[in-house]
């Protein structure tokens, strides 16, 4: 394995608060200096960095990969190339594959993939309960030991209260968090976008923002009640952002993410009847978006998850009531979050690598998310400045289903770096074995 | 293709009041048609028009078969069920198949919001819009809308409440475009838990009784309620709806004047409308139902592609 060094980058590493002009030397899969004009090992692999930012690779809290069960949709091989293609040095693989991630070798199995892909780290989340029935708790310490980072029934909400506040009690014992899809179903039922004044005028069933708002404060109180951690997916209304803080303010154990399309796009998106605008949870109203933004930059809102949703092109061809829910997104996450947040003047670049990196290895406790001397060698160097268009025929992902088609965005990975080897590079096209 | 319209009719909200004007323009040489001896002009004679309707309808559907027949087009009637609709087949590929034929117009009901757009964007042949899940009903709004013109000379200025399931109706929503688009005020009545949020913002008052709504307006058009919205808990019975919100000639004898009574059919007697308010001195609802096959004559004529005014639409008999 031969060192890397990345000479000349903006270095930025939240964790230590550094940000500025330097060297980054990665030997082995480890980090093993940051400083000004390191001396070149023999046989380093040298990437100039001039005018590009280099930070700890980012880390998606919230990734549906399909494998196995709908492999035509997305493989773990594709999404982990999605995934460093978007700067990601590693993804959390939610468990509602088919069969459900609820046991420890089904873990087994994801964990496998991964290494054989050899491109971002995949990290299983398990199922909170069997078969993601959401009856039966599943065998924590089984998961977590074969490798599972979470725990998590996303798809689903946990409706039952008693399950969720078990699942946070138990779960303590592995100091896992307890993601949960908030979503009061019964309040929801058979909607298929946010409730207002567009889904009045398109004569679809609305799902209120109250639907999310009910669990957020359910999960909050439960949070409060064992002492559990509680990570609240894709946050999308300004209800939601309001109880977290007041929450985060009584010291209760609760973190929580945001997508891209939550902070880039509201429920206009789905005029005209636009299948790829339709998600779970929906597109919300201009104040909930500008709400979720706040929520990012106060810190009430800790990350940044893509919520990648591979779907095929039939299935999101059809009535709007009919489409399945979800949209891809690692390979327009950076994009949009240099584009809507950073140039939009809510978070600074620091700010953004805080929010795609160093926190979320913080709250899942995962490697990575730093450069402190013997890290996980996990880099993205992108270019913050750039400007491109997104087509979805280039993406590493399968499938194709975004409603950022066309969208001119800035920033965008050019070398992706995982346990000290580039897994990714844009100047060489794509890697051996990928398809694009 | 006519610029005077557009390719597809999906609904109203995209029409502009001149468009509107301009069909129920259209619709009146084609009352006259309908009285003949011979029901019959040449307008559409060659066309090809499939009525491709996934729900069950029977006012609709042969209200636009007769409008198609009477312009001498040559219709086929597609039922969902018994076609390869119940084999699974999707929206998209029924719609290239069709398209395959060359078939020159589609007219589409079907039980989702936004099937008559989507289909409308994957096929080179004018749609018509026969109603789409809770969205549009676009010429069952043109009937009314003729109707009201008819009774009153106008609908500028008019009051006009749309009372009752609002929340799932198409009509409604039909309505409430066609309305505020040429000047009507437009009030809505119901349950709180059948009226969609933010309606208020579609330009409408809220009309929180049925006495309100009698006080306020000149027209009532009274909406189904569908059965099974009991079932689903919007409300707690029929018979209370109609000691609430039911149209009784007793509530409208309080009445400040004579109202209008309309209904888009099919009726549930003794729920949202009393018999004899139904068969009553005030009720057009037999007149819309006539009417309906002008309007919808009017939709096919200028959608094919014929001239706007009086004479060339109806000219001509058929021999």
């Amino acid at each position: 394995m031969r060192p890397i060094l990345i000479r000349g980058g903006r270095v930025i590493d939240p964790s230590r608060g550094g940000d500025g002009i330097a060297d980054l030397l990665l030997e082995g899969d480890r980090v093993s200096a940051v400083g000004r004009n390191i001396g070149e090992p023999d046989g380093a692999v040298v990437i100039d960095a001039a005018g590009m930012v280099v930070a700890p690779g980012f880390i998606d809290l919230h990734t549906h990969l399909r494998e196995p069960g709908q492999e035509d949709l997305e493989t773990m091989a594709s999404g982990a190339m999605a995934a460093a293609a978007g700067g990601f040095s590693a993804v959390c693989a939610m468990p509602n594959t088919d069969p459900v991630t609820d046991n420890q070798a089904a873990v087994g199995f994801i964990v496998g993939q991964a290494q054989r892909a050899g491109k971002a780290r995949v990290h299983p989340i398990g199922a909170i309960s069997v078969g993601q029935k959401g009856q039966q708790l599943a065998e924590f310490g089984e998961l977590v030991g074969a490798g599972a980072v979470a725990v998590s029934d996303d798809g689903k909400p946990v409706m039952s209260s008693h399950l969720m506040r078990t699942a946070l009690e138990y779960a303590r014992t592995f100091g896992i968090p307890v993601a949960d899809h908030c979503e009061d179903m019964t309040l929801a039922q058979g909607g298929a976008m946010h409730e207002g004044l567009v889904s009045t005028r398109l004569g679809l069933k609305g799902i209120p923002s109250a639907a999310e708002e009910i669990m957020v404060a359910r999960d909050i109180i439960l949070a409060e009640l064992t002492g559990g951690h509680v990570h609240l997916c894709h946050m999308s209304t300004r209800g939601s952002v309001e109880l977290i803080r007041r929450a985060k303010e009584k010291g209760i154990r609760v973190t929580a993410e945001a997508c891209p399309h939550h902070f880039s796009l509201t429920h206009e998106a789905c005029e005209g009847y636009n299948t790829n605008a339709k998600m779970n949870p929906p597109l919300r109203e201009a104040e909930d978006r500008a709400a979720v933004r706040e929520g990012l930059r106060d810190g009430t809102i800790d990350v940044i998850a893509t919520d990648h949703a591979p779907h095929h092109y039939d299935a999101k061809e059809r009535e709007f009531d009919d489409a399945p829910n979800g949209i891809i997104g690692l390979e327009t996450a950076l994009g949009l979050a240099v584009t809507e947040l950073v140039d939009g003047g809510i978070l600074t670049l620091p700010e953004m690598i805080d929010r795609m990196s160093t926190t979320p290895a913080r709250i899942f406790n995962l490697p990575g998310g730093t450069f402190a001397t013997g890290a996980a060698g996990d880099v993205v160097v992108f270019d913050p400045a750039v400007e491109w268009e997104v087509r979805p025929e280039d993406f590493f992902s399968k499938s194709r289903n975004t409603p950022f088609r066309g969208r001119r965005l800035r920033g965008r990975a050019e070398v992706t770096i995982v346990r000290g080897e580039v897994v990714f590079d844009r100047a060489k096209g794509a890697p051996n074995g990928a398809r694009r | 293709m006519t610029p005077a319209l557009g390719k597809d009719l999906v609904g109203l909200e995209p029409l502009s009041a001149d468009q509107i004007r301009l069909l129920l323009d259209t619709a009146e040489p084609f009352k006259e048609v309908s009285e003949r001896t011979i029901k019959k002009v040449p307008a559409l004679r060659g066309k090809t028009i499939v009525n491709l309707f996934f729900e069950a309808s029977t006012r609709t559907r042969i209200s636009f078969e007769f409008a198609e027949k009477r312009l001498s087009a040559d219709t086929v009637n597609v039922a969902a069920s018994g076609s390869s609709v119940s084999k699974g087949e999707t929206l998209v590929d029924t719609a290239k198949n069709l398209e395959a034929m060359r078939i020159d117009m589609v007219v589409i009901r079907h039980g989702s919001s936004g099937a008559a757009q989507f289909l409308g964007q994957r096929i080179a042949s004018n749609v018509i819009n026969a109603g789409d899940g809770k969205h549009e009903h676009p010429t069952q709004a043109l009937l009314d809308l003729l109707t009201l013109r008819d009774r009153f000379g106008r609908i500028e200025g008019l009051k006009v409440a749309i009372c009752g399931d609002v929340l799932h109706s198409r009509v409604a929503r039909s309505n409430i475009w066609g309305l505020t688009k040429l000047g009507a005020e437009v009030g809505v009545c119901g349950p709180p838990t059948l009226l969609p949020r933010n309606i208020r913002d579609l330009g409408v008052t809220i009309l929180p009784r049925i006495e309100d709504a009698i006080q306020w307006a000149d027209a009532l058009n009274i909406l189904r309620l569908q059965l099974e919205r009991m079932q689903s808990g919007f409300i707690p019975s029929l018979r209370e709806y109609n000691r609430v919100f039911g149209v009784t000639s007793e509530r409208l004898a309080r009445a400040p004047k004579d109202l209008l009574i309309l209904h888009p059919g099919p009726m549930n007697r003794g729920v949202e409308i009393d018999s004899d308010v139904a068969d009553g001195p005030h009720s057009v609802i037999l007149p819309q139902v006539t009417n309906g096959v002008a309007v919808r004559m009017a939709v096919l004529y200028l959608l094919a592609g014929g001239m706007p005014g009086p004479g060339q639409a109806a000219g001509g008999e058929e021999r």
